[in-house]
């Protein structure tokens, strides 16, 4: 503080270098900076201050690692519960009997989820066949094109589809058909509708998201080389982030994936094979859990083991998908500095 | 502006300015620029930070346009081609007036190869797999780059080293063959090594184009071009202003405007 700063230094420099301007500087920086700065302590002096300073610092970080370890220990417990309970009851029935074949005609022992499998399949492909398109065409609207009024609409009703109830979803699909084909109808398709009204919130989430982090840089490095909008959305800015908007896909389809409610409304609960969205009912695993469980045969246990090999199942699912989608960013995502 | 510039012989183009006022919402960024920039020249802009020389150099090929809110008043005309003229498409102006940007900015999904041929393959023009070979050499050769990377052409842009990078962004601007060329601080994030391979590279880039570069560095103005113009800023919130606009070496040795003389002397701010 001794120094005074160059721009303070300057006028008075001006005033000349002559004699006089030295003694005259002096009073006059003190005056505005030194009262303010207690003079600093000898170097030894500070050293019971600092080990004080240290010793209290060391006691708060350890005290906060503790919190954060046990908060993250609590949050695991029911995940590891949960794992162990599914894998010790679900191996019971996890044979290739269950994988093979379905309810047709079982009361108690055997049967299998095999139409159950083939129906999550395909009532979550074809939701994703939906929600996929319009989710990313959305996103692209929003971060690319919106502005204003519309975007901000958008966004919102966006945010609100997030927070809709999944029975919501199930009771609008079923009430939807049944405007149409008449009350009591169940089709496979149905139930991909309400799952699409699941995941198109989620995915146009995470496509935006995908599509912030590309560097306008790229964007403006395209339009300078006179490159239409369109087509720099199709061909640069999309494939940049492509890996990111697959990997958001397939943690949506997770997502919605192991949906119950709307699926009981929609589809309802069939023992048979049935491949064909637009005809009858269909069956998919965590209906199948559900009814397993809440109707059983007699004796229970066959049906309760059967309800928890398709929870079992159904876990295995959702972490595929999810490894697969961390493989994919980590092998296709692109470098963005 | 005559098209199909398919053509190896390319011609630059003088850049008439004038009474050039832009906007970002209802601030003034820069007021009353006139300006002549000759063909096959390199023209320097120099000033203070934040005195509108980048948002001046963006208005030539109508990026400024880009950035919401943003508006232009006056005329820029590219040989004789006012390009903010009614029914003047943004997008095709951009193919005559290219642009290399500060932060080296290759296509990370695409390799050395297609970042040389992405302008010529996004416009959509057909063109036979061996003359986009062609092209894509030439650029490269233009761009000192070919003999690091012709072994290479498939690998990623990306796994370039910056200063080569910046020099396949610069390829990829010559590729498409406009006829006046935008460098907005082409060598601020390179080392001193990179940067003089970048000046040696505009020097020559003159004999076929009309260079227009933004620079904070004095003696890159000095060392690489022919003409300098010196934007100021009177105070800030004030919009920036063109001082004045003469060859380098009258500007670094006897402007007439003494704010000039104070900038390149070192007594500015």
């Amino acid at each position: 503080m001794s120094a005074p700063t160059s721009r303070e230094s300057q006028p008075t420099g001006a005033q000349g270098d002559g004699n006089g301007a030295a003694p005259e500087r002096a009073p006059l920086t003190g005056r505005r900076f030194e009262p303010s700065q207690p003079p600093a302590p000898p170097a030894r002096a500070m050293a019971p201050f600092a080990r004080r300073v240290e010793r209290r610092r060391h006691v708060t970080d350890r005290g906060v690692a503790v919190i954060v370890t046990g908060a993250f220990l609590l949050a695991l417990a029911p995940l590891i519960s949960l794992l162990y309970t599914v894998v010790s009851k679900g191996m019971a029935r996890f044979d290739a009997e269950f994988f093979s074949v379905s309810m047709r005609g079982i009361i108690s022992e055997g049967g299998g989820a095999y139409h159950a499998i083939l129906g999550t399949l395909i009532i979550t492909g074809l939701a994703t066949l939906a929600a996929v398109p319009v989710g990313v065409m959305c996103a692209i609207y929003l971060q690319e094109y919106g502005t204003g009024r519309l975007k901000r609409a958008i966004t919102f009703f966006v945010d609100v589809m997030t927070g809709i109830p999944s029975i919501v979803a199930g009771l609008f699909a079923f009430a939807a058909f049944a405007l149409f084909l008449g009350p009591g109808i169940r089709l496979g398709v149905m139930g991909s509708v309400a799952l699409s009204v699941l995941m198109i919130p989620i995915v146009v989430r995470s496509t935006e998201e995908m599509l912030r982090i590309v560097p306008q840089a790229l964007r403006e490095a395209s339009y300078a080389l006179g490159v239409p909008k369109w087509k720099t959305i199709t061909k640069v800015v999309l494939p940049t982030a492509l890996a990111g908007i697959v990997t958001g896909v397939m943690l949506s389809v997770a997502r919605i994936i192991g949906e119950t409610a709307p699926l009981l409304i929609t589809t309802g609960v069939f023992s048979s094979v049935n491949v064909d969205p637009f005809d009858g009912r269909m069956q998919n695993l965590a209906v199948f859990a559900f009814n397993e469980y809440k109707s059983p045969g007699v004796p229970p246990e066959p049906s309760f083991e059967r309800a928890w090999a398709a929870a079992l199942t159904l876990i295995l699912i959702v972490m595929a998908l999810n490894v697969i989608a961390r493989l994919v960013y980590r092998r296709y995502g692109t470098e963005l500095r | 502006m005559t098209a199909t510039a398919t053509a190896p012989a390319m011609t630059a183009r003088a850049v008439e300015v004038s009474d050039l006022d832009l906007y970002y919402g209802a601030f003034q960024a820069v007021a009353g620029v006139s300006m002549t920039i000759e063909p096959n020249k390199v023209t320097a802009l120099i000033g203070s930070s934040g005195c509108g020389k980048s948002t001046f150099l963006r208005s030539l090929n109508r990026m400024h346009e880009l950035t919401p809110g943003a508006r232009v008043d006056g005329t820029v005309k590219v040989d004789g081609q006012d390009i903010y003229e009614d029914g003047i498409d943004p997008v095709a102006v951009r193919r005559h007036v290219g642009m290399v940007f500060q932060a080296p900015n290759p296509f990370p999904t695409m390799s050395i190869y297609d970042n040389v041929a992405a302008g010529l393959k996004l416009n959509s023009r057909k063109m036979k797999r061996t003359d986009l070979d062609d092209v894509v050499e030439r650029s490269l050769r233009g761009a000192h780059l070919w003999d690091e990377v012709k072994d290479r052409l498939g690998k990623p842009g990306m796994g370039l080293s910056g200063g080569q990078q910046q020099r396949l962004c610069i390829a990829r601007a010559t590729a498409v063959q406009p006829e006046v060329l935008l460098m907005d601080e082409p060598a601020s994030a390179l080392d001193p090594i990179a940067t003089l391979a970048i000046e040696d590279l505009v020097r020559e880039l003159k004999a076929s184009y009309t260079i227009v570069i933004v620079t904070h560095n004095m003696q890159q103005a000095s060392r690489a071009s022919d003409n300098t113009a010196f934007f100021n800023l009177e105070e800030s919130g004030k919009p920036g202003r063109l001082v004045e606009i003469d060859t380098t070496e009258k500007i670094f040795s006897n402007p007439r405007e003494k704010a000039t003389e104070d900038y390149v002397s070192g007594r500015f701010g």
